[in-house]
């Protein structure tokens, strides 16, 4: 799909006037993050296991290459076949032969965001076999031929009378007079309609939420059942994951669960995480017969080294979306690409370069309330500013701040110009403000008084004030 | 010449990144000494204590994400509670499970007359499914079933009902104590093709963050814990 991050300002001005957009975004708040302060009240060792978990991944980049061996002669050893793709474009083709190979017509998908990010469904569809999104958040945004909103929460844009007008439309074939008035009766619909596809496909894809050096195993977690449905039912299990999923051991990837669920819908475990090792085995009566796992770069490992190295250790939970400010009031779709919220505004530049998703890390009042409910620690506006430099570096940024910047650093350089200038400009906006004490106008701020006013300076500096009541 | 796979590049471009070599011997080490000792990290205060705490959690926690728990005193009495438990809410008198031994030597007829009682992985059409569970874990309610003929993997997913046998015996406290259930039950660092950690039936909050259980998995899950099993 299109790649959109660079006209941000204009995303951001229509989301402000989608009423569908902002009605739905009102359930952010109340869902995601109270059951999130819930569950880690509950939980009293719950910031000491953000601290391990930090660690942990910390040591899995510092020695990936040596873990990714071990972890592909597992798989190996359990009769599971791995394919290392540095580009999308080699992960699309290495996905489509394996289809092609199995003579496969459908395919069902669990949720995967490298398979967003690869925009697998239309290079499927371009050679003629059929995706099918299985969440429910992802089968209806599939039908809306868009993107997913939110990492964990596809459809979190959309209101149940969206969903209702969608499923009449697509799902033709059923009664058009019947009730579909409540969400229970929507998710029943869906229930039937995915049903026959999970039995028709000749191939499930998957992505992983870790890989386990120690045992070969791809772990996914849902709440569903989607992802267990689609890796068990057809003739293959194909796993879509990138380099930074890995942990050591289970107990590893076990501490690292216990902040998952918690993190990202406040429940203390989903319902369904699934460890897999290779194909069904001699006897097995159910499960693939094939088992690939295909093991994309894409940009990680240019990060690695590097002060974005942090970003590695993301778990894809969607706190930091759901605590942003900017991302409550905008959604997910203005942030033009697969990823959004703070996550995004780090990563997205990564993958597709700073000179498309430049406004990303400038949106943001750098709160810091995605780094304080990180699971993962990762420091978040920190990185963003990181980003800022480099646009600024490679001159990126438009004219008119490089120039207000230089002029800022001329003169914070030289402490008497600077006091000079400050006193002179405290007191012309005392003066401005008149008995008011207010400013509604402020020249080359128009942008920021058209909805505020900017309350007046008392007329003089700090370092004035100072001077005058030290004893 | 040797020709390098692309396993090989992919590799070396990590080591680059990293400023690192494959032949350290300290950085082989750290990473064998690791996969080696798997050491538990920091385990949850709520999961530690004896066998009765250890139920109590179990069953607050399963019960919390509506799953429904009956306890009975001996394997024996399992066919009457499932015949029971499927009267109450009004599903009908047929089960499939696996080859589990447990299951298999239950005493169906004397204790379930009325019941049809299949053996095999799930058909798509059948309404409930039971299963054997290797371990439950108290500190989330959560039931550790593995695959196999024994207990096959679609009974898990397809039937709208899923009853699942959990020995007391095998109530553990943390998912660490599972792995090494695991781990003596398979070898260490080998696994079945799947291990299902189940924590209540499916569910989606996908339309307006409303909770709508029965997604695509089971919409009930009912736990018979037996306190003498086999």
């Amino acid at each position: 799909m299109e790649i959109s991050s660079p006209r941000f300002p204009a995303n951001v001005r229509e989301a402000f006037t989608d009423h569908q957009l902002q009605r739905a975004l009102r359930n952010v708040p109340t869902g995601f993050i109270k059951k999130r302060a819930a569950a880690r009240d509950r939980l009293p060792e719950f910031d000491a296991l953000r601290d391990q978990s930090r660690d942990i991944k910390n040591h899995t980049l510092a020695h990936l290459d040596l873990y990714l061996e071990h972890y592909v002669d597992k798989v190996e050893a359990s009769g599971g076949v791995v394919h290392f793709c540095t580009t999308p474009d080699e992960a699309r083709a290495t996905i489509i032969a394996l289809c092609q190979g199995l003579g496969a017509r459908t395919v069902t998908k669990g949720k995967s965001m490298i398979a967003e990010e690869i925009d697998l469904n239309e290079a499927l569809s371009a050679a003629g076999i059929t995706p099918v999104e299985t969440d429910l958040g992802e089968y209806i945004i599939q039908l809306r031929n868009e993107r997913p909103s939110h990492i964990i929460a596809p459809a979190v844009h959309l209101n149940k009378d969206q969903v209702e007008a969608d499923f009449r439309r697509i799902h033709s074939h059923l009664p058009p007079g019947r009730l579909l008035d409540e969400s229970s009766k929507l998710v029943q619909e869906a229930r039937e309609v995915l049903r026959e596809k999970y039995l028709a496909a000749d191939v499930g894809i998957t992505g992983a939420n870790f890989l386990v050096a120690e045992t070969g195993t791809s772990i996914i977690v849902t709440n569903e059942g989607n992802g267990d449905l689609t890796q068990t039912l057809p003739k293959a299990h194909i796993v879509l994951a990138t380099i930074e999923k890995l942990v050591p051991t289970l107990e590893d990837a076990a501490t690292i669960l216990r902040v998952l669920a918690r993190s990202a819908t406040g429940q203390e475990f989903s319902s369904y995480t699934t460890l897999s090792t290779g194909p069904r085995r001699p006897g097995d009566p159910d499960g693939p017969q094939e088992y690939h796992v295909v093991i994309l770069d894409n940009g990680r490992s240019g990060m690695l080294g590097t002060p974005f190295q942090d970003m590695l250790r993301c778990i894809r939970c969607g706190a930091c979306l759901n605590h942003c400010p900017v991302y409550q009031a905008i959604g997910g779709h203005a942030y033009g690409w697969v990823y959004p919220g703070p996550m995004g505004s780090v990563l997205t530049p990564a993958l597709i370069g700073i000179d498309k998703a430049g406004h990303l890390p400038n949106a943001s009042t750098f709160c810091g309330r995605c780094e304080e409910v990180c699971p993962m620690r990762i420091p978040l506006p920190k990185m963003m500013r990181h980003w800022r430099e480099r646009e600024f570096e490679r001159h990126l940024t438009p004219q008119t701040v490089r120039r207000g910047l230089g002029l800022w650093g001329f003169v914070a350089r030289r402490p008497a110009l600077y006091r000079l200038l400050t006193a002179i400009a405290a007191r012309a906006l005392r003066l401005m403000a008149g008995k008011r004490g207010r400013l509604a106008f402020l020249p080359l701020a128009g942008g920021w008084t058209a909805h505020r006013d900017l309350p007046a300076p008392a007329g003089k500096t700090f370092m004035a004030e100072w001077k005058a009541r030290k004893p | 010449m040797t020709t390098s796979t692309p396993k090989d590049e992919f590799i070396a471009r990590l080591r680059r990144s990293l400023k690192v070599t494959g032949d350290d011997a300290t950085r082989k080490a750290a990473v064998t000494a690791r996969l080696a000792a798997h050491a538990p990290n920091l385990l949850p205060k709520r999961a530690q204590g004896d066998a009765a705490h250890r139920l109590k959690l179990f069953a607050e926690q399963a019960i919390a994400v509506q799953a429904s728990i009956d306890r009975v005193k001996t394997a024996a009495a399992i066919p009457a509670a499932i015949a029971d438990y499927l009267r109450r809410h009004n599903l009908p008198q047929t089960l499939r499970h696996g080859t589990d031994p447990l299951l298999k030597k239950l005493p169906w007829k004397k204790g379930a007359p009325s019941l049809a009682v299949s053996q095999g992985r799930a058909d798509p059409s059948d309404e409930v499914s039971l299963s054997h569970a290797l371990a439950g874990v108290a500190e989330t309610g959560t039931l550790i079933v593995c695959s196999g003929p024994d207990n096959p993997t679609t009974l898990n997913f397809l039937p709208e009902n899923h009853i699942v046998v959990l020995e007391a015996g095998n109530l553990v406290g943390t998912y660490e104590e599972a792995w090494t259930r695991l781990r003596a039950r398979f070898g260490a660092g080998q696994m079945p093709r799947t291990v299902n950690m189940i924590t209540g039936p499916s569910r989606t909050a996908d339309i307006e963050q409303t909770i709508e259980l029965g997604a695509h998995g089971p919409r009930r899950l009912h736990i018979v814990i037996v306190d003498k099993g086999q």
